[in-house]
C-alpha cells in the first residue's frame, strides 16, 4: 500500500505539472473555456489535491480528453458533470455536492456565523446596565492608560 | 560518535524538560520560591541540549555520513552544502527535532527576557513550555529517532527530494515552524493565567508581543510557501487550499483574531474569556496541523491505518494538550469576571466582528479539511473537497470582514461615531469606486466580483493611509503641524496601517491574477513568436547544460515589450536530478509592477517543443501586500509599549518623575 502511495506520488506530484497540451485544445474557444472551468472542479482520481485541469498524469489527460468530447457531443456542463460522477463517483467532484452526506460540511460555517451574530446581540442586550458605574472611573481610567503609555 | 552525542543530549533535555515542567509549577502553587528558580535555568539549559542535539545531527548532514538513516535516505553527497544543511529539516525526523528546537527556544526566551513577569506567571508559562516539550521529546526518542544507525553503512545517500532543493523551500519550514511554535506561548500564557486565575490588561500586555511575533514568522513562512508553490510547480498557481498549506493557515487565522481580541483586553479589560479560548485554539490549530501533516492521514485514512505508530502518538498529544487546556478552561473560566462595557458601536464592537469572521473563517477551512478524512472514516463515502468549496465559503466569509476593516481604527473605544468615521473615511470609499469602475471598464465587462474585489483593495489601503492622515490631523491645513503630529504617532498606528493596507495590497493581487489571468499552450519551434499581454516572445532554441546535481536542456526566449526595441532573454528549463532522475521544470519569470510574464517548457513532441506562456496580472502585489503585513508586524513590535520589559523601565520613569 505505502508503495503504491509512494508510486502515485511519484506520478502526480514531482513531475512538472504541465497540463492542457496543445493537441487537446479544442478548436472552438468557447468549447475549450467551457471545458477549462469544468476542468477545474474535477479531481484528479490518482492524484493529492490536483484538479485534472493542473495535473500531468495520464489520466488527467484521459479525463480531459473525454470531457472534451462529450462537450462537442453537445452535452451541457451539467449533463457532463453528471456523467462522470457516475462513471467515478462524487470522488471527482472537488466542490462536493450539497446532500444528506455532506449537510454539515456546507451549513457549519454559516450556522456558526449566524450563531456567533446573535450571540454578540443577545449579550448586548444583557448587558445593557447603566452607565453610571463606568462613568464614575472614566477619569482614572484614561490618566490610567496615560501612565501605561 | 558525534550522533550518540545528539541523542545522548536528547534525552539529557527531556529529563530536563521533564524538571522544567514539574518543579516550577509545584513551586507556583506552594509559592516556594526556590523551586519557582529552577525554572529559567531548566528551560536555558534544555534549549542548549536540543541546540547541540540539533548541530550534531546538521553535522551529520554536512559530513555526508550515510550510517544514519535520515541522512541516508534525505541526502546526497552531490548535494550543495546548503541543501545538505536545509536537508536536515527535509525529512519527518529532522523537522520534529526543529519543532522541539523552536519550542525550547521560546521557552528560553521567557526565561531570559521575561525579567518583568510576575515570578509565579513566569514559572508557570515556562512548565507549561516544559510539558509541551516533554510530549514531543517522547514523541521524537519514541517513534522518529533521527540518529537511527544503519549497518553496513550504504555508500551513497538516495538524494532529497529535488521540487525540495531550493533557497526558499531551504528556509521556509524554519520560518513556519516559528510561527507555529511561537504560538505555544499564546498558549502557556493562557493555561498559566487559567491556573492562577489572573488577566488582567498586564497579562494582555506580556501576551501580545509574543503572540504578534508568532504571527510575523508564520506569515512570512506561509507566503514563502506561497511563492515556492508559484515559482517551482510551474503551473502558475500560488494557493492550493491543499491540508498541508490549511494548516498553517488556521493558526494564521486564529492568531491574527488573537492579535486583535488582545488589544481589547489591555487597553478596555473585556473580552479576557474569549481571548484565553483563542490562546487556546491557536495552538491547539498548530498542534492539529502538525498531526495532519506528520501522521500520514492526509495521504489516504488507509495509509494512516497500516502505519498508525506516529499518528496515535500525536494524536495522543493533541488530545491531553487540548483537552486538558479546554477542561481548565470550562472550570476556570466562569469564575473570571468579564469587564470593560461598551455600547453596540465603539472599538471594541469592530474587534469582536473581527474576531467573529477570522474565527468561523477558521472554522470552515478546519471543516472543509477535515470533512472528507471523517466522512471516509464514519461512513467509508470519499468525497473530495477543493478549491472551488474553500474559494466559495472562505470568500463569502471574509468579503464583509475586508468592507469593515477600514472603520475600526477610526471608531473610538466604549462608544463611538460611525457617522463621523464614515466622514473620515470618505476619500478611501470615492477612490474605491472609481478604482472598481476603472477596473471593470478596462476589462471591458468582466466578472463583476473582480471590480468589486478590485474596490476592496483600494478600500483598504486608502482606508489605512486616511487613519495616519487623520491622526496627523491632516485636514487642519497646518502641515507642519501635521508633520511633527505624524511623527509623534506611536509605531503600533503604523504597524496597524501597514498591515492593513498590505491585506488591500494583497487582495489587488489575489483579484487581478484570478480573475485577468492569461494563458497560451503552443507548440513552438525556434524562431517562433507569440504576443502576450504587449509583449513579443520569441522561441531561440534550446540546448542542453550541466549542473552540479543536475542535467538542464534550456530553452532560451527572447521578450519584447510593445513599441520597444530592446529585447530581454528569458531562460527557461526542464531539469532531471541525476541521483534520482527525478524530473522538474525551472520556470522563467520576469517580474512587472503590472504582473508576472512567466514561462514554462513543455515534452518534446514531433512537431516542435511544447511551451506555456502564461502573464499572471498583479501577482507581485501579493507578495508586496505580504511584506507590508510583516513589517506592519516589525514596526509594531519596536514600540515602546511592547518591547520586552517595556513596563518596567516605563514604571522607573513614572517613579522618577
Amino acid at each position: 500500500m505505502r508503495v503504491l502511495m509512494a508510486l502515485l506520488l511519484l506520478v502526480c506530484a514531482s513531475v512538472p505539472a504541465l497540463a492542457v497540451n496543445p493537441d487537446e485544445i479544442l478548436d472552438d474557444p468557447a468549447l475549450e473555456a467551457r471545458a477549462r472551468t469544468l476542468s477545474a472542479e474535477l479531481r484528479c482520481l490518482v492524484c493529492q489535491n490536483q484538479s485534472i485541469d493542473d495535473s500531468d498524469a495520464p489520466l488527467a489527460k484521459d479525463l480531459r480528453v473525454l470531457l472534451r468530447e462529450r462537450l462537442k457531443a453537445g452535452d451541457s456542463d451539467s449533463e457532463v458533470m453528471k456523467f462522470l460522477v457516475e462513471r467515478y463517483g462524487e470522488f471527482i467532484l472537488l466542490r462536493p455536492s450539497f446532500g444528506s452526506h455532506t449537510l454539515i460540511l456546507w451549513l457549519l460555517p454559516f450556522l456558526l456565523l449566524l450563531g456567533g451574530g446573535i450571540f454578540i446581540l443577545l449579550q448586548r442586550r444583557r448587558r445593557r446596565v447603566p452607565q453610571a458605574e463606568d462613568a464614575l472611573t472614566a477619569e482614572d481610567r484614561s490618566r490610567l492608560e496615560q501612565l501605561l503609555d | 560518535m558525534i550522533a550518540e552525542f545528539g541523542h545522548f543530549v536528547l534525552i539529557l533535555a527531556l529529563t530536563c524538560a521533564v524538571l522544567q515542567s514539574t518543579l516550577p509549577l509545584w513551586g507556583a502553587h506552594t509559592g516556594h520560591a526556590g523551586m519557582m528558580r529552577v525554572a529559567e535555568p531548566a528551560a536555558l539549559m534544555q534549549f542548549l541540549l536540543i541546540g547541540l542535539s540539533f548541530a550534531a545531527l546538521t553535522h551529520t548532514f554536512m559530513v555526508s555520513d550515510f550510517s544514519l538513516k535520515v541522512v541516508w535516505a534525505n541526502s546526497h553527497s552531490a548535494k550543495p552544502m546548503i541543501y545538505k544543511i536545509s536537508g536536515v529539516w527535509g525529512n519527518h525526523e529532522g523537522s520534529m527535532l526543529l519543532w522541539v528546537l523552536i519550542l525550547a527556544l521560546f521557552g528560553g526566551c521567557v526565561a531570559a527576557f521575561g525579567g518583568n513577569l510576575p515570578q509565579d506567571l513566569r514559572a508557570r508559562v515556562i512548565a507549561v513550555q516544559g510539558m509541551i516539550g516533554v510530549a514531543f521529546l517522547l514523541f521524537i526518542l519514541g517513534t522518529s529517532n533521527p540518529f537511527e544507525r544503519l549497518n553496513p553503512a550504504p555508500l551513497e545517500g538516495r538524494g532529497l527530494n529535488p521540487i525540495l532543493q531550493d533557497p526558499a523551500l531551504a528556509i521556509h519550514p524554519p520560518l513556519l515552524y516559528t510561527g507555529y511554535v511561537g504560538l505555544s506561548i499564546a498558549f502557556a500564557f493562557a493555561v498559566a493565567a487559567l491556573i492562577s486565575g489572573k488577566v488582567d490588561a498586564a497579562w494582555a500586555r506580556w501576551v501580545r508581543p509574543w503572540t504578534l511575533a508568532a504571527w510575523m514568522f508564520l506569515t512570512a513562512g506561509i507566503v514563502m510557501g506561497s511563492w515556492w508553490a508559484y515559482y517551482e510547480l510551474g503551473w502558475g498557481g500560488w494557493w492550493f487550499w491543499d491540508p498541508v498549506e490549511n494548516a498553517s493557515f488556521m493558526p494564521w487565522l486564529i492568531a491574527t483574531a488573537l492579535l486583535h481580541s488582545a488589544i481589547v483586553v489591555e487597553r478596555r479589560g473585556a473580552l479576557k474569556i474569549w481571548t484565553l479560548l483563542l490562546s487556546v485554539l491557536a495552538f491547539s490549530l498548530s498542534l492539529l496541523g502538525t498531526f495532519l501533516v506528520r501522521s500520514g492521514v492526509l495521504t489516504s485514512v488507509h495509509a494512516f491505518a497500516t502505519d498508525p505508530q506516529r499518528g496515535v502518538f500525536i494524536l495522543l498529544i493533541l488530545c491531553v494538550f487540548i483537552g486538558g487546556a479546554l477542561a481548565l478552561f470550562a472550570l476556570r473560566a466562569p469564575t473570571l469576571k468579564a469587564g470593560g462595557l461598551f455600547a453596540p458601536i465603539s472599538r471594541e464592537t469592530a474587534l469582536v466582528l473581527n474576531n467573529l469572521f477570522l474565527t468561523v473563517s477558521a472554522v470552515a477551512v478546519l471543516t472543509g479539511t477535515l470533512y472528507p478524512l471523517l466522512l471516509e472514516a464514519l461512513t467509508g463515502d470519499k468525497i473530495s473537497v477543493g478549491p472551488p468549496y474553500f474559494n466559495l465559503t472562505f470568500g463569502i466569509i471574509v468579503l464583509p470582514l475586508l468592507v469593515l476593516v477600514p472603520f475600526g481604527p477610526f471608531l473610538s473605544w466604549k462608544r463611538a461615531d460611525v457617522y463621523g468615521a464614515s466622514q473620515r473615511l470618505m476619500w478611501a470609499a470615492i477612490l474605491a469606486l472609481i478604482a472598481a469602475c476603472i477596473a471593470w471598464y478596462a476589462m471591458r465587462g468582466g466578472p463583476v466580483l473582480a471590480a468589486f474585489g478590485i474596490g476592496i483593495g483600494v478600500w483598504l489601503v486608502g482606508g489605512a493611509i486616511s487613519e495616519l492622515a487623520w491622526r496627523s490631523k491632516l485636514t487642519s491645513g497646518d502641515l507642519a503641524l501635521s508633520w511633527a503630529r505624524f511623527r509623534g504617532l506611536p509605531r503600533s498606528a503604523f504597524g496597524t496601517a501597514l498591515a492593513h493596507a498590505g491585506v488591500g495590497i494583497m487582495m489587488l493581487g489575489i483579484v487581478g491574477v484570478t480573475a485577468w489571468k492569461q494563458e497560451i499552450v503552443l507548440v513552438m519551434n525556434p524562431g517562433d513568436s507569440r504576443e502576450i499581454a504587449g509583449m513579443t516572445v520569441t522561441f531561440k532554441g534550446e540546448a542542453p547544460r550541466r549542473g552540479p546535481n543536475y542535467r538542464d536542456i534550456v530553452g532560451t526566449f527572447e521578450m519584447r515589450q510593445e513599441g520597444s526595441t530592446e529585447t530581454e532573454i528569458l531562460e527557461t528549463s526542464k531539469r532531471v536530478y541525476i541521483p534520482s532522475q527525478q524530473p522538474t521544470s525551472e520556470v522563467a519569470i520576469r517580474t512587472f509592477l503590472s504582473g508576472d510574464l512567466y514561462l514554462v517548457m513543455g515534452d518534446k513532441v514531433k512537431e516542435g517543443r511544447t511551451v506555456r506562456i502564461y502573464f499572471n496580472p498583479l501577482i507581485p502585489w501579493i507578495w508586496i501586500g505580504a511584506v507590508f503585513m510583516f513589517f506592519g508586524a516589525v514596526v509594531s513590535l519596536s514600540d515602546r509599549r511592547y518591547r520586552v520589559g517595556a513596563p518596567k523601565r516605563a514604571r522607573a520613569r513614572i517613579a522618577e518623575a
